[in-house]
């Protein structure tokens, strides 16, 4: 592996120029005689790359919206580091031998690390438990039956207990499917004027309050996928405050939309769980402040421009924006945040939750880092995506905080023209 | 033709840019219509030239006749197309569909879809003007302009009526849209049914919801009864449809707690014996079939003035 030093950079909360080594994907030094390729950071701020706990990569089977070269390659341009994959692809992937294949071609293509969520039941049934102890070992980083929701509590109680004796995470999308019905957006006076069938926000929370019990009762560990609403936020904060061993993320779309942007009818807008009211959207981002909520994740969800040009009930649900998520995320909150904060959140926050270590920029690590320049205005254009999904609710808005060098491994991911 | 003010509106997809003035000018041009249909040669030269394409998603014959007569009335060309044994079934896009319509040249399209929103994306995607025909349960306004007319004609006018709209609101574009344009024009409106079929954020400004069909009738000077589905008791909202009639069939019975002048109205299609009695369908308070016939007065007069546009 080439040795790469990166001139004229800065840490978070520092003004001092620095210099990093990097030498056989590990950090070689500080601030030590420049050797290798050189690239000028030309001021940027250097951080450690981001992790992305909970994307759609759609490979295998789905290729038409997204695959591990397009999917990886925009995260490293989004600078990510490191993508968690959810296993809802075709087929599920609830076989070793598939996590097996998938690490062994993302580590060809040289982009974003690939770590993949299997599937908590075999075929996200939601009956029977997967081989968890072989998915382990093939390298599954989590366990999820993500969108499937878990319907079978007994279900989720075992995998819980089964999973946590592995060391790893089940991760849940709390959702009562009876509940939530046929709803495609949130259930509201938003929807009813718009005659949309609703999905309220009792679905979530009484999902939430279910598998809170059960993650109890079993002392496994519980991650819980894109919280969007108010009323869940506090459960989860009322578990922990009883040490239940619970974790939660939320996305950067529903801290930054609302149901009212349904009006538009445009089903980019659809997704799952569904944009909320802007009292929600207050209430996550001081949960996020106050650290109740663990990490951010943007549930990356691509799907073909077609499928998201049909009709609110038919269009599937998700938003693709992985590349844009720290821009975003840095335009809006940056200042409510903190930069040290908005990284942690992207960074260490999300370590903690997979039971990793936490990501350090110290010599001897792994050289996964990302270089963001905090402060050139750029328009989201779309057509210039990685991403197979060149299209999102921000096209056209001027954002800073642009990542401009992703490195993993010590090799360049990703470098912005 | 009466003149309205504020901009003149591209679409009729709901009521949301359509000024009081405009719509009662709508409805004034209505009356020129209807006296277009009591000639003996009921057709006039208003839209020679044009063509209007009914794009019906969904299927709903008695709408689409009521369209295409209005539009053939006012001497437009009309192609119809329908989803059933089309492209769509094939897996063509809303998009693809119309784009391939708006190439033909027609001049407007008139949209049925089981989606709400689906005729704004028709709009968007043919650039042409759009009249919704009903899209999935959020609006059918030239129904609702027709019940207006309806009442209109009954008492001269709207202003300080009450109009009780009974059944199951929470899955009808009709209630949807006239609670939406009848209060605009002066009315109130009182929405009624079990509560699993009553949304409670539907109560605004001149709509009030109850549970309870007798309080929503007293008072009412026009009383409506919407469409129960079969599937409604499937999906378990009510436990049948007797338990349902038994409380909010509009028959004799409840009518006797309404005034004596109260009028009986329903979209069509009925199911009589469910959501409305034969006795008060048939009966001398019904004016279902004047609704059917003010339809297509209200299109024709909608038609022109989206087409024509001098009112």
């Amino acid at each position: 592996m080439p040795t790469l030093t990166i001139t004229n950079i800065r840490r978070p909360g520092s003004e001092k120029s620095e210099t990093l080594t990097v030498e056989n994907g590990l950090i070689k030094g500080w601030n030590i005689k420049p050797e290798g390729e050189i690239i000028d950071g030309n001021g940027a701020t250097l951080v450690p790359a981001f992790i992305e706990p909970h994307a759609h990569l759609r490979e295998p089977g789905q290729e038409q919206k997204e695959d591990l070269a397009s999917g990886l390659a925009a995260a490293a341009a989004g600078g990510y580091g490191t993508v968690v994959s959810m296993p809802n692809t075709s087929p599920v992937v609830d076989d070793p031998a598939i996590v097996r294949a998938l690490i062994e071609k993302a580590g060809r293509l040289g982009f974003a690390r690939l770590r993949p969520a299997a599937a908590l039941t075999r075929g996200q049934n939601g009956e029977q438990l997967a081989e968890l102890s072989l998915l382990a070992g093939a390298g599954a980083a989590v366990f999820t039956d993500d969108g499937r929701t878990n319907e079978n509590a007994r279900t989720l109680r075992l995998g819980l207990e089964y999973a946590h004796s592995l060391g790893l995470v089940v991760s849940v999308h709390a959702e009562d499917a009876g509940l939530r019905a046929g709803g495609v957006m949130n259930e509201g006076a938003v929807s009813e004027a718009l005659g949309l069938p609703g999905n309220p926000a009792a679905a979530e929370a009484a999902r939430v309050a279910r598998d809170l019990e059960i993650c109890a009762m079993t002392g496994g560990r519980l991650h819980i996928q894109h919280l969007s609403t108010a009323r869940a936020l506090d459960l989860v904060r009322g578990a922990k405050a009883r040490g239940v061993n619970v974790t939660c993320e939320v996305c950067p779309h529903h801290l930054l939309l609302t149901d009212e942007a349904l009006r538009s009818f445009d089903a980019v807008y659809k997704v799952a769980p569904p944009l909320r009211t802007q009292a929600d959207t207050e209430y996550l981002l001081a949960g996020l402040v106050d650290g109740s909520v663990d990490c951010l994740a943007t549930d990356h969800a691509p799907h073909t421009r077609a499928e998201k040009e049909r009709d609110l009930l038919e269009a599937p649900s998700g938003i693709a924006y992985i590349e844009i998520a720290f821009p975003l995320l840095w335009t809006h909150f940056g200042k409510g945040l903190g930069l040290q904060k908005l990284v942690e959140l992207l960074t260490v926050d999300v370590a903690r939750v997979l039971g990793w270590p936490a990501p350090e920029l110290e010599v001897g690590q792994a050289a996964d880092f990302t270089l963001l320049d905090l402060d050139t205005v750029r328009p989201v254009q779309p057509e210039t995506f990685k991403s197979k999904a060149k299209f999102n609710p921000w096209t056209g808005q001027e954002l800073r905080g642009w990542p401009v060098l992703t490195v993993v491994g010590g090799a360049v991911a990703f470098r912005r023209a | 033709m009466t003149a309205a003010t504020g901009p003149r509106p591209r679409h009729l997809l709901d009521f949301q840019d359509w000024s009081a003035e405009r719509l009662s000018a709508l409805l004034d041009n209505a009356d020129t219509m209807s006296q277009v249909l009591d000639r003996p040669v009921k057709k006039v030269p208003a839209l020679q030239g044009l063509s209007v394409c009914t794009a019906f998603f969904e299927n709903s014959t008695r709408t689409r006749i009521s369209f295409e007569l209005a539009a053939r009335r006012m001497s437009a060309d009309v192609v119809s197309f329908a989803a059933g044994g089309s492209s769509v079934s094939k897996g063509e896009s809303i998009r693809d569909t119309i784009e391939v319509l708006t190439s033909y040249k027609v001049d407007a399209f008139v949209v049925r879809h089981a989606s709400a929103g689906a005729a704004h994306l028709v709009a968007r995607y043919s650039g042409k003007p759009v009249i919704n025909a009903g899209d999935g349960r959020r609006a059918h306004p030239t129904q609702a302009l027709l019940d207006a007319y309806t009442i209109r004609r009954e008492f001269g006018s709207l202003e300080g009526k009450t109009v009780a709209i009974i059944g199951d609101v929470r899955h009808s574009r009709v209630a949807r849209s006239n609670a939406e344009l009848l209060p605009k024009l002066g009315a109130r409106v009182v929405l009624c049914g079990p509560a699993t079929l009553l949304p409670r954020e539907l109560a605004a400004d001149g709509v009030t919801l109850t549970t309870d069909a007798r309080e929503a009738v007293r008072g009412a000077d026009a009383v409506m009864a919407l469409r129960l589905q079969q599937e409604r008791m499937d999906a378990g909202y009510v436990g049948s449809l007797q338990d349902y009639a038994a409380q909010y069939q509009v028959n004799e019975t409840l009518l006797s707690y309404a005034p004596d002048h109260a009028i009986v109205m329903h979209p069509g299609p009925m199911n009589r014996d469910v959501e409305i009695s034969s006795d008060a369908a048939d009966g001398p308070r019904s004016r279902i079939l004047q609704q059917v016939e003010n339809g297509q007065a209200v299109r024709m007069s909608t038609l022109y003035h989206l087409l024509v546009g001098r009112a």
